[in-house]
């Protein structure tokens, strides 16, 4: 410590044993010092993400044998994989599907979700935990080994569940045999496994909205609905947004399901943009069209996020 | 106020509502009654997993038995799955891949979070925000260049692979919402400290760690889930069975020809999927804490 | 009309803790009465049950005329401001004051001239677009009232409205609100902790503690002739001093006895009312405004009295000096030019027609 006692930064050993002299040089390391810390995940994110995707476009811009395109036959800049695919009744019937599967599927999940932690929210907190403890059970066992269970109930001669239509003298219905019913039997899984999670987060989020705006509300003469849409959905709307783009991503992305209850059938019906780049891309060895096919992900995705994250900004600005 | 008598000669447009405490009665019955009917939807499928992993072959096979209830339990599925070499193949690769996993995604993320969160730098924001939009880039779109790129390593094939691979689903997430939980550590305990003469590594290890360890449990419980839970790098990486982790390993190898012995793809699923459910039910305000992070935090 | 009854209001929680045990209390057409008392007397309580959030026990509550006990609050009539002012975050300052009559379906030129004539009386007009946290602790609070004035209601509720100001606001946040008063007349029942809020602001004034009622009257009365020693400690700042005496009775007159031996003769007037206490040990109540240095000319009814100071506050316009006597802790009011000096004795004097005995044993002024 220098002799005047003063702590003003000028003091290295006042910084922990740095030996260097000035705060200038502090400040440099401690830059140095953030830059080597956030290193690690720079490599993560440069090595396993950015980069893969860069060669993904590269990729997709190649043939069968891994060879850039030979002019003449097709596109010169290499699109030729994009010209199949687009000529390709499979995959725009896989493009129409995932859409379809991951709207579908996120509506129902926020719905009942919504439902659920609406529920939990009005039962007294003594009891949330105990509900809420079994009503999350779908979302933390592994997609793929619960999918497992729903495959053997479905199962074609022995499904349980049509055994239990059976005492209501329901029709058995073929879940995995046909294409209609085996897209509903996805969704179906889907959203069993999915509903926990938005069920949790708008938990938390009804929560978060404190009691005194409902007791305003409820002075100025708001019945339970309007309290709902004044108060509840408006301050709830960034936790919804977030929650509701997450889920698309991943649903639009799924491949755990469709690889253990469908593998894709009957016939190609039941086919995601992920299970079917599998099935082009590793399965049949064409690693280019595959990462064609699962390219097309990225533009669709990019777009809902930028909206919603865009909504997201604005309202936090605004109001938080 | 002139005009003070007009409002009260308006009419009233809503019915008076009867006894207060009746219509709370009625929400809190409404309220159980969606929930007990939620949690039969939501528990029959693991329920009858388990039931079916008690049931001999025969039971299985057997049309005319009710499905929902077992009549001669046996525990022969689960001694053949115990004692199936490949199965404890299988479970261990899953041990190792996660654990590495885990303590990789850990230290990454801790120590850029810290970073991020406290320590001001060129480019810290731009990063952070990237960290978010890394977590939207689903794993299904990255597996075949990796697949490209992993294969060129050398790596395919093999739980190597796997662990250099894993990161991406984790490290993301993990580090977003170590960013939160560090940003809501009060700065004047980083200047008591930096006047108590610490370092930067001395307060991240004695002060930050600490007081943020709610945090850290619930991102390595993350960690822990979605590495044991991965299913699409492992599926296209792996072809041999012994290098298999749980995941894939139970839904492909149980399935002899065209026989499936689902009883013993019960018993085998379902002692897979028992560590995150295990911890579920022992940490499980962590879990959930770790899943809320992300979005309230953020 | 817009009177408020409370009969026999009992509020209790699982677990048997009563938080309001039993109160009796009317409340006249444009009153303005403030619950005032410490953390956890009830005051609170009382107000939402007024608005119906929460439920009654037992006896009734009734705005009106008309008893409401199992009306919910929107149907009352009712309008309140929240201490956390709870504004809706994102509508703006006119939709959040308009909210409750775009609920009941007004017509929006109604709802338009009510905002607006809010807006003028609170003087918020250029406020009207923003959004809450674009908005001033002091201009939010306006906003909560606002919200409250455009309902028109029969009684305004107001929970602990000034708590979350800073002091100099809190004074002009004060005023203003009796101005409101005074322009739009509406019934008022406000809770606050803080005395001078109580005194400043009410018509009556109601003590609370423990959930129950000490005294109900105009400020005045609480402060000249306080019915219990809560009371009399509770309103007045610096609060009043009690000190143990001993109430004596030599040749017809009384005087009072303290502990460290000097003798305050009562005035005559009140002889006859504590004549029957005589020989008791009480606590002699008098208020520090009272304990003064010996500069007044009337000489009727004061007393010389001597104390040592310990510690000496000069405040500008006044000087406050305490004192101990024996154990209890005693403030005086000094004028700014007395000479005192921490450990010298100072001679002052008591204004004993302001004096109160109270009884330890029922803790009741005599």
């Amino acid at each position: 410590m220098p002799a005047d006692g003063t702590m003003v930064a000028a003091s290295p050993q006042a910084l922990g044993g740095n030996q260097v002299g000035s705060l200038q040089r502090f400040a440099r390391r401690r830059s140095t010092i953030a830059f080597l810390m956030t290193l690690p995940l720079l490599v993560v994110i440069v090595g396993l993400v950015v980069y893969p995707a860069a060669f993904a476009i590269y990729l997709s811009t190649l043939n069968r044998r891994m060879t850039a395109f030979i002019e003449g036959d097709w596109l010169p800049t290499g699109l030729g994989n994009f010209e199949i695919l687009f000529d390709s009744d499979t995959f725009w019937m896989v493009a129409w599907q995932s859409c379809f599967f991951a709207i579908t599927a996120v509506i129902l999940k926020a719905l009942i979700g919504f439902w659920l932690a609406h529920m939990l929210h009005h039962i007294p907190a003594k009891g949330q935990r105990k509900w809420r403890g079994m009503l999350l059970v779908p979302w933390v066992i592994p997609p793929a080994l619960s999918t497992l269970g729903w495959w053997w109930m479905f199962d074609p001669s022995y499904s349980s569940i049509n055994w239990i239509l059976s005492i209501f003298a329901v029709p058995s219905v073929p879940w995995l045999g046909e294409p209609w019913w085996a897209r509903i039997s996805v969704i179906i899984v889907n959203v069993w496994y999915g509903a926990p999670f938005f069920m949790i987060m708008y938990l938390a989020a009804l929560k978060s909205v404190p009691e005194q705006l409902y007791e305003a509300a409820a002075i100025d003469g708001a019945t339970s609905w309007q309290r709902l849409r004044y108060v509840t959905l408006p301050m709830m709307a960034n936790i919804i947004s977030i929650t509701v783009l997450f889920s698309l991503i991943v649903t639009f992305a799924n491949y755990d399901i469709v690889r253990v209850l469908t593998n894709g059938g009957p016939r190609d019906m039941t086919h995601l943009f992920a299970s079917y780049a599998f099935q082009v891309g590793i399965l049949s060895s064409n690693i280019p069209r595959g990462a064609a096919v699962s390219l097309f992900m990225f533009p669709i995705l990019a777009v809902c996020a930028f909206f919603v994250l865009r909504g997201v900004t604005r309202r936090n600005k605004e109001q938080m | 106020m002139s005009a003070t008598t007009a409002h009260r000669d308006m009419p009233a447009l809503y019915a008076k509502a009867g006894s207060l405490r009746s219509e709370r009665r009625w929400a809190l019955i409404w309220a159980y009654v969606s929930l007990v009917i939620a949690a039969i939807i939501f528990l029959a499928p693991p329920f009858y997993m388990l039931l079916t992993s008690f049931k001999t072959n025969a039971e299985i096979a057997d049309f005319s038995l009710n499905p929902w209830w077992v009549r001669s339990p046996t525990l022969e599925n689960y001694a053949a799955i115990l004692g199936n070499p490949l199965f404890i193949r299988f479970f261990i690769n899953s041990v190792i891949i996660t654990a590495c996993v885990v303590a990789l995604t850990m230290v990454i993320s801790v120590l850029a979070a810290f970073a991020l969160s406290r320590m001001r730098f060129w480019g810290s924001q731009v990063l952070a925000t990237g960290v978010f939009l890394t977590y939207l880039v689903p794993d299904t779109l990255l597996f075949i260049p990796l697949y490209q790129i992993v294969g060129g390593l050398g790596l395919l094939n093999s739980i190597w692979g796997l662990i250099l691979v894993y990161p991406t689903l984790t490290v993301p997430f993990c580090t977003w919402i170590m960013i939160g939980y560090f940003a809501s550590i009060p700065k004047e305990l980083d200047e008591a400290a930096l006047i108590d003469g610490a370092t930067w590594p001395q307060m991240l290890l004695k002060i930050f760690v600490p007081v943020a360890m709610p945090g850290i449990i619930a991102a390595t419980i993350f960690a822990f889930t979605v590495s044991w839970a991965a299913f699409v790098y492992p599926t296209a990486f792996v072809t041999t069975a012994e290098q298999m982790p749980l995941t894939i390993g139970v839904v492909s190898q149980l399935v002899r020809g065209d026989t499936f012995a689902w009883g013993q793809i019960m018993a085998g699923a379902l002692m897979a999927a028992l560590p995150p459910v295990i911890i579920y039910a022992f940490l499980m305000d962590y879990y959930i804490a770790g899943l809320t992070a992300g979005a309230t935090k953020g | 009309m817009a009177q408020v009854s409370l009969r026999q209001v009992v509020k209790s929680y699982e677990g048997g803790v009563q938080a309001v045990k039993g109160i009796d209390l009317e409340i006249d057409d444009h009153e303005f009465v403030v619950l005032v008392g410490p953390s956890g007397c009830g005051k609170s309580t009382t107000l939402r049950m007024i608005a119906g959030l929460e439920e009654i026990t037992a006896g009734d509550v009734a705005i009106g005329g008309t008893v409401v006990n199992d009306i919910p609050p929107r149907d009352r009539d009712i309008a309140m401001v929240f201490q956390n002012y709870a504004l809706y975050p994102h509508m703006s300052v006119y939709d959040n004051m308009a909210f409750g009559l775009t609920l009941r379906k007004f017509p929006k030129a109604e709802i338009d001239r009510r905002v607006k004539e809010a807006a003028r009386i609170l003087d918020i007009t250029p406020l009207l677009d923003r959004k809450p946290k674009a908005l001033s602790g002091g201009q939010r609070q306006r906003v909560a009232m606002g919200r409250a004035i455009v309902r028109d209601p029969k009684v305004f509720l107001f929970d602990e409205p000034l708590s979350n100001l800073d002091a100099k606001l809190r004074v002009q946040m004060r005023t203003e609100i009796k101005k409101v008063h005074q322009t739009v007349k509406t019934t008022t029942v406000y809770v606050t902790h803080d005395q001078v809020e109580a005194m400043t602001l009410a018509d009556r004034v109601v003590v609370m503690n423990h959930g129950v009622i000490e005294q109900v009257g105009p400020p005045q009365v609480l402060y000249h002739t306080p019915a219990t020693r809560f009371v009399a400690g509770f309103i007045g700042s610096p609060a009043m001093n009690f000190m143990p005496a001993r109430l004596e009775e030599a040749s017809g007159a009384l005087n009072v006895r303290l502990t460290d031996g000097q003798v305050l003769a009562v005035p005559a007037s009140r002889t006859a009312r504590y004549r029957q206490h005589a020989g008791r040990e009480l606590l002699f109540g008098i208020r520090p405004e009272h304990l003064t240095d010996d500069k007044t000319t009337d000489k009727t009814n004061v007393q010389p009295i001597s104390l040592t100071p310990e510690v000496i506050e000069p405040m500008g316009m006044e000087t406050l000096a305490h004192f101990k006597l024996d154990g209890a802790e005693v403030s005086a009011r000094l004028d700014p030019s007395t000479p005192a000096e921490v450990g010298v004795p100072l001679a002052l004097i008591a204004h004993m027609d302001q004096m109160h005995l109270i009884d330890p044993a029922t803790d009741k002024v005599l």
